[in-house]
């Protein structure tokens, strides 16, 4: 069976799909949404977990949505907070709060090296997210675009003055971990300021790589965090919304079961069912690995890059815990103005690494690095009157379990993580009525991106810029033509930023459509 | 009183090159040691009757062979002789075997994998690409890139020239390989786990880095750009010892009308007027100089030997924050008889190869997660050779010489220093990892001798006894080699230079470093050249 003719195919509706598809639509182009799930948004929805309550699945705080993303689509999401705190926990109530470029609970010395690290570390970011919004140059060609845009790169180095230039060249290679030791003394600060840095990778502070992902994580922004009103998911509704209007059609329920090849280039797709859509344009909002060797098929590709693409590495090690709760929970010597920030459970920078010793070998952390929200303190759509949910991304749960998860495994880590955050809120276990825990197995299956990974390929610098999600693929455009990436595997990564997206469509129309 | 032309710092087999140079330039120039022997970290020592320990460096491979034959090293007696082959023993009492002949090496791997036997001459090309790009900068210094001095931008075209000449595959493939960790890189190549393990060791000798940090399968290319007798990636042994390296190039050194004092630490490397004008021994003598060259790591030459008033505040910092850690240990033993390897067939050349005992990529892992919490690997990875078996004369007739490397072993214990008992603890941690593989092997000791960090750093004077004077991650490499602004050998100081392993292209008995240095003080003098150029890859 086959259907109308579409401009452009994107396969998922994740927030990067509806970015790309908004862009095109309004660009002129007709296109055409799959998703494979009943709502859109991909891992950024809201949806129930138990009976009357409901979060933010997978992303759970707004902190990356790109300012090009949002002028570009007019984007304003409703916000139930704004520019959280973040509170480190300490056992003994004596937390460390680090609000924008200030941090208290700390050491006079500590607070003022705090905000000079800031002042560097954002202005590198900034550097940094301007390249975060551009396809990224192509190496060796003589492409005037490319060119250019090298040029530029080290023009813009250059312009950060002598002594800032050496400094950013030699901190980009570094891990967080020495940043940190060099800096500050208070262990919360040097935890929480390393948790940001490996969260969502396969990282310990001590790996080479994690100030690049830290930078990563300010650039358009500067880190600034937001509960967004119903969820991430009202995000991704706006987005829809946005994209139905420029003339999108979004089709849920939808698997795709592959991309159709014929003539040696993409003829359109087939879902589950059999229903067949033609396009000479495929963008695959799915991960590089799912899209390349399942959706596709390495037949379709030469040898050496079928072959990178099997070693890309996806391995998730974030899973997301769900909380439903009889009442506010009650955390040492924390208000509940305070309860409403983001909190997190990263005591000093050793932790977090003992914390991601386990996940090397197959195996949890017996003591996780955990960052919670209790979304429902400023969002009443969440939870019934005076109930609450908690939510919480906790490392390190690896996606390959060496046991395998199974309920018994999935029990234990959540058991785990509980009596974790119990420490600082005692009597936590007896408000919860309900629970979900997210493995990266489960995210895999549920949110069909492979390795549970949120950023669907490692963010290291061999999987950065130039090469990511690996050589031949950085461009968005894959070597099978007609084919393109528009998701967190593709330049620059994950979160709810939008990048991805927004520069597959400018990519895209560049080349233009046929 | 005298005035010396040049000062040199420390008779390591760096200060002795730098010196030799600068002598052959007609300069007058004094070496200083603090020990009562030469050599720094390249000696050999008589510790035990008629036995002589390598008893820090103990295999050459990476001596720059432009300065070999320079300096015609062969006539102050270094005689280099190739030795090759690894194996790595099992727990389950097979071994897997590392041969320099291409088609036992393929028989081998087929022992374990088809699959990889295949994919070892892919691994093996690509490897030795990565050197070969390398290598051409060795021997020259390293460019500031916030520089528009000529000769950094000609260099910095270099370094874009020898880089755009590859293809645009090659140039991605080229920065994946200088980010990845030595796990992921073998992983694209190889199935076997022991296998992989066997191949990792070289990603993490003498760095605080475990085999699944990123920037680790660079560290692999500092053991495979060696080269003997024009054989790229082969290795040797000094006749004599790693002492010999040393004496040669004192030799050249002393040769050229240079003086070389022992027994001379140096207390203070005096400023007057923002100018060196000498040292301060330890013994309260004063040397003048015009220059002062210091082949001590940086650490130890900044924070010890000079006055913090002395030094830009930045530069100060920096250097406080230089990482340098110490993470492997040694053990020099005498063996009354060789011993015996259950898993080697009779006649097995593999005993004269290096030996590891670590036989899957979790258990090299692990072994870094014992130092990060602050102690010695209880299941290690060692590197042990019998260098007695290719060279004689380090031990009687039938009597053995064994040298391990010991990889993880922290500068301290949980942050104080180590006790005797925990010296002692390490040493049998080792004794028994190797005993378990070769059941004489307890019986035949004579002696030993255990060298912690903490050990190395006394007796030698590298600060942690980290053997590349800093570590070799992405943030230390190149121009941030051993502090951005600062990475072309001039220290902070007029007539203060740096020709040590904390400089660009960081350690192993390489020369490089020293040699650098050399050519760079020359052209600040105007003096002619005395430093060969690179020899590229002829």
């Amino acid at each position: 069976m086959t259907t109308d003719k579409y401009d452009a195919i994107v396969v998922g509706a994740g927030h990067n799909g509806l970015v790309c598809a908004a862009l095109l639509a309004k660009a002129g182009k007709r296109v055409l949404v799959l998703e494979a799930n009943d709502q859109v948004g991909g891992a950024a929805v809201t949806r129930p977990f138990a009976d009357g309550y409901s979060t933010s699945a997978c992303a759970h705080l707004l902190y990356q949505l790109q300012p090009a993303v949002r002028k570009d689509l007019g984007l304003k999401p409703a916000l139930a907070r704004d520019e959280l705190a973040t509170i480190a926990l300490a056992e003994s109530g004596e937390h460390v709060r680090l609000d924008g470029n200030s941090v208290s609970g700390v050491s006079d010395e500590d607070a003022a090296e705090y905000r000079a690290f800031r002042k560097r570390v954002n202005r590198y970011a900034d550097l940094l997210e301007t390249y975060l919004n551009m396809a990224p140059p192509r190496l060796g060609t003589k492409d005037k675009r490319d060119l250019v845009t090298l040029a530029r790169l080290g023009f813009d180095i250059r312009r950060l003055g002598k002594t800032e230039m050496r400094e950013f060249l030699r901190i980009i290679g570094m891990n967080i971990f020495d940043e940190v030791v060099e800096r500050f003394d208070s262990g919360l600060l040097k935890g929480a300021i390393s948790l940001d840095a490996v969260l969502g990778t396969h990282l310990g502070p001590r790996s080479p790589n994690t100030m690049l992902t830290y930078l990563y994580r300010l650039a358009g922004g500067h880190g600034r965090m937001a509960i967004a009103a119903g969820g991430l998911g009202a995000v991704s509704d706006e987005l829809a919304h946005v994209a139905r209007g420029a003339g999108v059609t979004i089709r849920t329920g939808m698997p795709v079961r592959r991309i159709v090849v014929e003539n040696g280039r993409v003829a359109g797709v087939e879902t589950e069912d059999g229903t067949r859509f033609s396009s000479f344009t495929v963008i695959s909002n799915a991960d590089p690995k799912r899209t390349i060797l399942d959706l596709v098929g390495a037949r379709h590709f030469e040898t050496g890059f079928a072959r990178r693409a099997t070693h890309l590495r996806a391995k998730g090690n974030a899973a997301k815990l769900h909380l439903a709760l009889d009442a506010l929970p009650e955390f040492r010597d924390l208000s509940k103005k305070e309860l409403g920030q983001r909190l997190v459970i990263a005591p000093d920078e050793n932790y977090v690494e003992r914390a991601f010793n386990p996940a090397k070998y197959g195996e949890t952390s017996p003591a996780p690095v955990v960052e919670i929200t209790i979304p429902s303190l400023a969002d009443d759509t969440l939870a019934p009157t005076g109930k609450h949910v908690l939510s919480a991304v906790v490392q390190y749960a690896p996606h390959a379990l060496r046991e395998g998860w199974s309920d018994g495994t999935k029990a234990a880590f959540e058991q785990t993580v509980i009596e974790t955050i119990a420490r600082y809120a005692p009597g936590l276990g007896k408000l919860i009525i309900g629970s979900e825990l997210l493995t990266p197995a489960d995210i895999e299956r549920e949110f069909h991106i492979t390795g549970g990974h949120w950023h669907h390929a490692e963010l290291t610098l061999d999987q950065f810029l130039f090469v990511r999600p690996l050589n031949g693929a950085a461009q968005y455009a894959l070597p099978l033509d007609g084919l393109y990436l528009c998701g967190a595997g593709s330049h620059p990564g994950g979160g709810v930023s939008g990048a991805p997206g927004r520069n597959a469509a400018r990519a895209i129309l560049a080349r233009g459509i046929e | 009183m005298r005035t010396y032309d040049a000062i040199v710092v420390g008779a390591g087999h760096n200060g002795l090159t730098t010196a030799a140079f600068l002598a052959r330039a007609g300069l007058d120039v004094v070496c200083v040691e603090k020990n009562d022997y030469i050599g720094g970290a390249a000696v050999s020592r008589n510790l035990y009757k008629d036995w002589i320990y390598s008893n820090c460096s103990y295999v050459c491979s990476l001596l720059r062979p432009e300065i070999f034959r320079e300096l015609e090293l062969h006539r102050h007696g270094l005689q280099v002789t190739p030795y090759g082959g690894s194996v790595t023993f099992m727990q389950n009492g097979d071994y897997f075997g590392s041969y320099h002949d291409d088609e036992v090496m393929y028989r081998e791997m087929c022992r374990f994998s088809r699959h990889d036997a295949d994919a070892y001459k892919a691994y093996s090309a690509d490897t030795m690409r990565q050197c070969r790009f390398i290598r051409e900068f060795l021997l020259s210094t390293a460019p500031d890139p916030t520089s528009f001095k000529p000769s950094d931008i000609r260099e910095l075209m270099k370094i874009g020239g020898k880089f755009l000449e590859m293809s645009e595959d090659r140039m991605y493939e080229t920065i994946r390989f200088w980010t990845m960790s030595v796990a992921e890189y073998l992983d694209e190549y190889y199935e076997t786990d022991v296998i992989k393990a066997a191949f990792s060791g070289s990603g993490i000798i003498g760095t605080a880095l475990g085999i699944h940090s990123p920037g680790t399968a660079y560290v692999l290319l500092h053991h495979y750009m060696g080269e003997v007798d024009g054989n790229v990636g082969s290795w040797g042994y000094a006749r004599g010892g790693m002492g010999a390296v040393s004496k040669a190039i004192a030799g050249a050194f002393q040769a050229a009308g240079g003086e070389l004092r022992t027994e001379a630490g140096v207390d203070q490397i005096i400023v007057k007027n923002g100018k060196v004008t000498g040292v301060a021994l330890e013994n309260g003598e004063e040397i003048r100089g015009n220059l002062v060259v210091s082949a001590m790591d940086v650490k130890r030459t900044f924070l010890n030997c000079m006055q913090e008033s002395d030094l830009p505040s930045d530069f100060y910092r920096r250097v406080k924050n230089f990482k340098i850690r110490g993470s492997s240990g040694k053990l020099n033993i005498a063996l009354d008889g060789l011993p015996t390897f259950t898993a080697l067939p009779k006649g097995s050349p593999l005993i004269h190869s290096d030996m590891h005992f670590i036989d899957s990529m979790e258990r090299m892992e692990r072994a870094y997660d014992d130092w990060k919490d602050g102690t010695w690997s209880k299941d290690p990875y060692v590197d042990m050779v019998i260098p007695t078996l290719n060279d004689p004369t380090m031990a009687p007739p039938g009597k053995h010489f064994m040298s391990c490397f010991v990889q993880y072993c922290p500068h301290q214990i949980e942050g104080r220093r180590w006790t005797d008992a925990e010296r002692e603890a390490f040493g049998k941690t080792v004794i028994d990892q190797i005993a378990n593989y070769s059941p004489d092997f307890k019986d035949l000791i004579l002696h030993a001798e255990i060298r912690t960090p903490q050990d190395i750093e006394d007796q030698i004077g590298i600060t942690e006894g980290n053997i590349f004077h800093g570590e070799l991650t992405m943030d230390q490499l190149l121009f941030n080699r051993p502090v951005p602004g600062y990475a072309q050998y001039r220290g902070p100081v007029a007539g203060l230079y740096l020709c040590g392993s904390s400089n660009h292209p960081g350690g192993g008995v390489m020369a490089a470093p020293g040699a650098n240095a050399a050519r760079e003080i020359l052209a600040d003098l105007k003096r002619p050249n005395t430093v060969p150029e690179n020899f590229g890859d002829d």
